[in-house]
């Protein structure tokens, strides 16, 4: 199929290019972007005036779940979201059921995606058998099936001698793991942000030291074991600046943030709404100034969705006994469009840090639309609205922006040059 | 500081659930001790009931043992001439796997009119009349670490009998804040009628993060803290606390923060002693404390029958009302 692109705003920050230029796409590829090559003759025209073209988004954390939890989700569902929400890559979670901790789970998800994904999976690995935090995942297995990095998830490992073996064993096959700093006994029983909102909701507390806690001695055993490190999912911005001062001493990590810890705060909890329950927790005001400052300066390369779809039974009791997540994917460009809205980033940056940014922390092929590139954009509408809602591809309908009105419009996702989400 | 909460009121701004005091103006708290104190008069009747609620099926549904606030409130409803069964829910469906939701939604099919709930998750009350059964009038028999209101309410009556005008008054609260739902719905109600001097004693284990917010002075030395202070409300202190490393022993703690007969006489000299109860003697306070005539502890169980009817009856009136005007709103839909 040889498609041309007519008329839109292309703004690809990975090639520094921001113009009105038309796209040729051919097999998949971009194959010419401005003028038309030689001999192309087009067989679908895309009008795409006062539409922005983008590389389509990689989304480096969402649970897709399946295998195992069919109720909150599966592959099918939930890249249709993430095809809603502009998104051409992910990397989904291995807390599945059986977990990914065996190349027979990472292939029956890499085949479920290649015959009913709408878009590109890349499954992370359990760091752990059964991310029981004790004996290691055959990682270079996994590495050779498919997954792009191991993660523990929120799961300690059972002691800090397992954990820095297990770096250094990652380290020896240059792997890219994936810490998501919470210490197990400073959270444990904690719901919410230590603060003001939840003291007063009578919410037992997650404490700022939870993550800076174990933020500091994943550093230091990163540093020593020389492993190639990505930070998952900070919350705080204590934590953004242990971040930084390490990237400064020359530590090759990076980080990402959830896009809803860039708009929501532990403000959130004050009508005890479960769809707030998230873990790790929403933090203060504060803390979500620095995660933006940190987003800007580039600390945080990476914004991700770290969606997580449930059925509503699980958001139906009171908050501490509620499932935590959101469901997002499918917002993450109207998300991002309210980040440049409000002044929090701009055009160009939001786009970086949902594109290039994870796709560098991953080590994906993804993520920019130079020529020869898989032709993985979006068409959206800057000025139009998305009614969230409308129209929702998620199984889960836990998320708390349902209702309202977002900017930007995602009007066409393409995936290899097919286009795998449209609408008006 | 937070805003209302509309969930709790109808319409006309009446009450007709009862979750917390965050949010309550101090007409409403006026309101409800205004009434205790009417009730307080029904109570001292040899016929000691009134008919405001005949025909009415109040359900106490515990899903945490309690028997001071699930008597009183029994008590409260059948002086209302209400009907009233009482499940204690922790030994009954729920071991059996049924969801909170579902354990009151078959109380609802039973044509219950309002819920007196206990539960240990904070927000618990707020889910149930947000969520589970909008139409019945829910009234928070505590939450969790969240709240406790009808307790506030009786403490601010025993504090009005006994001490008049809140304008006036510097009142300690003691001991282990951080867990206490009842400190938190003291607090708010304080702060609403116009407390000036509210303190706070307890070493920074107990106490929350973000105290200031609700506008109190923190002392971590009690002889400090209870100097001139008109009220003293101690808290009940739990053993698990010194299992979790909050706090070294209960001996350790007494001789901190026990209220024994000399550090009473650091307050007013007609300073009155309250505490939620069940007491702890020798704990966080001493026998001759707890016994002797400054202690309210005895007043505070029967002024909470009062106030547990005023909430009750006002709480179901309000619920009325919103049934009508429910009604007259969708009759009125209908016309056009």
């Amino acid at each position: 199929m040889r498609i041309q692109i007519s008329g839109a705003r292309l703004l690809d920050p990975a090639s520094q290019l921001d113009q009105v230029c038309d796209i040729f796409i051919e097999g998949g590829k971009i194959a010419a972007l401005g003028d038309k090559p030689a001999g192309f003759s087009v067989e679908q025209l895309i009008e795409a005036r006062d539409l922005i073209a983008v590389p389509g988004l990689v989304d480096i954390n969402a649970s897709l779940r399946e295998p195992g939890y069919g109720r909150k989700g599966n592959i099918a569902s939930e890249t249709r979201a993430a095809a809603a929400g502009g998104v051409t890559s992910l990397c989904c979670t291995p807390f599945t059921k059986p977990v990914l901790d065996t190349p027979a789970v990472a292939e029956l998800i890499l085949d479920q995606a290649r015959d009913h994904g709408a878009a590109r999976v890349y499954p992370l690995g359990a760091f752990t058998q059964g991310l029981a935090g004790d004996n290691l995942a055959e990682l270079v297995t996994l590495r050779d099936a498919g997954c792009v990095a191991f993660t523990n998830g929120l799961v300690p490992f059972a002691s800090n001698r397992l954990l820095r073996h297990a770096l250094e064993y990652a380290a020896t096959f240059d792997l890219t793991v994936i810490f998501q700093p919470q210490d197990p006994e400073l959270a444990e029983g904690g719901i919410a942000h230590e603060g003001a909102a939840a003291s007063f909701r009578g919410l037992s507390g997650i404490p700022e030291t939870a993550e800076t806690v174990a933020l500091s001695r994943d550093l230091l055993l990163v540093e020593q074991s020389g492993v190639r490190a990505h930070f998952s999912q900070i919350t705080t911005a204590r934590g953004a600046k242990l971040i930084a001062k390490a990237q400064q001493r020359g530590l090759p990590v990076t980080a990402d943030v959830a896009m809803y810890q860039l708009i929501l705060t532990d403000e959130a909890l004050l009508d005890f709404s479960s769809l707030y329950h998230v873990q790790p927790p929403l933090r203060s005001l504060a803390d979500r100034e620095g995660l933006r400052q940190a987003v800007r300066d580039g600390v945080i390369s990476a914004i991700a969705s770290h969606h997580q779809p449930h059925e509503a039974d699980a958001k139906q009791d009171p908050f501490a006994a509620t499932e935590p997540g959101i469901s997002s994917i499918e917002l993450m460009l109207p998300l991002a469009m309210s980040l440049v809205q409000e002044g929090v980033l701009d055009l160009p940056s939001a786009i970086q840090r949902l594109t290039s940014g994870p796709a560098q922390a991953m080590r994906l092929n993804a993520g920019s639309l130079s020529v020869g590139a898989r032709a993985d954009l979006v068409l959206f509408d800057s000025n139009g609205q998305t009614l969230v809602g409308d129209n929702w591809q998620s199984k889960g309908s836990n998320c708390p922006f349902i209702g309202h009105c977002l900017p930007g419009r995602v009007r066409y996702t393409m995936l290899n040059g097919r286009i795998s989400f449209k609408q008006g | 500081m937070t805003p209302a909460c509309p969930l709790q009121l109808n319409d006309h701004g009446r009450l007709r659930h009862f979750l917390s005091l965050d949010g309550l103006p101090r007409e409403l708290l006026t309101e409800i001790l205004d009434t205790a104190d009417s009730f307080l008069e029904v109570g001292a009747r040899a016929v000691k009931k009134v008919p405001l609620m005949r025909g009415m099926t109040v359900c106490n549904v515990f899903f945490e043992n309690s028997t001071r606030t699930r008597t009183t409130f029994e008590l409260a409803a059948k002086r209302l001439s209400a009907d009233v069964i009482t499940l204690n829910v922790s030994t009954s469906s729920t071991s059996k796997g049924e969801t909170l939701t579902d354990t009151l939604r078959t109380l609802e099919a039973m044509a219950a009119d309002m819920f007196v709930m206990r539960h240990a998750d904070s927000g618990a009350a707020h889910f149930v009349a947000e969520h589970v059964s909008p139409n019945v009038a829910i009234i928070n028999g505590g939450d969790g670490r969240h709240a406790h209101p009808t307790q506030g309410m009786l403490d601010m009556l025993t504090i009005r009998r006994h001490k008049g005008d809140f304008s006036q008054l510097k009142v300690a609260i003691v001991g282990d804040i951080l867990h206490s739902r009842v400190a938190r719905s003291n607090m708010i109600a304080l702060k609403t009628l116009g407390c000036p001097d509210i303190r706070v004693i307890a070493p920074k284990t107990l106490l929350p993060i973000g105290l200031e917010q609700y506008g109190v002075n923190v002392y971590h030395n009690i002889d400090q803290g209870l100097k001139d202070v008109d009220v003293i409300i101690m808290l009940r202190l739990q053993r698990e606390r010194m299992r979790s490393g909050l706090l070294p022993s209960e001996s350790e703690f007494y001789r901190l923060f026990g209220l024994s007969e000399q550090r009473l006489a650091l307050a007013h000299p007609e300073a009155i002693v309250m505490h939620p109860g069940p007491i702890n003697r020798g704990v966080e306070i001493d026998s001759s404390v707890a016994d002797s005539p400054r202690a309210m502890i005895l007043n505070q169980v029967t002024y909470g029958i009062a106030v547990r009817m005023a909430v009750l009856s006002m709480t179901m009136s309000g619920q009325n009302e919103q049934r009508h005007l429910d009604a007259e709103k969708a009759m009125q839909q209908e016309a056009r």
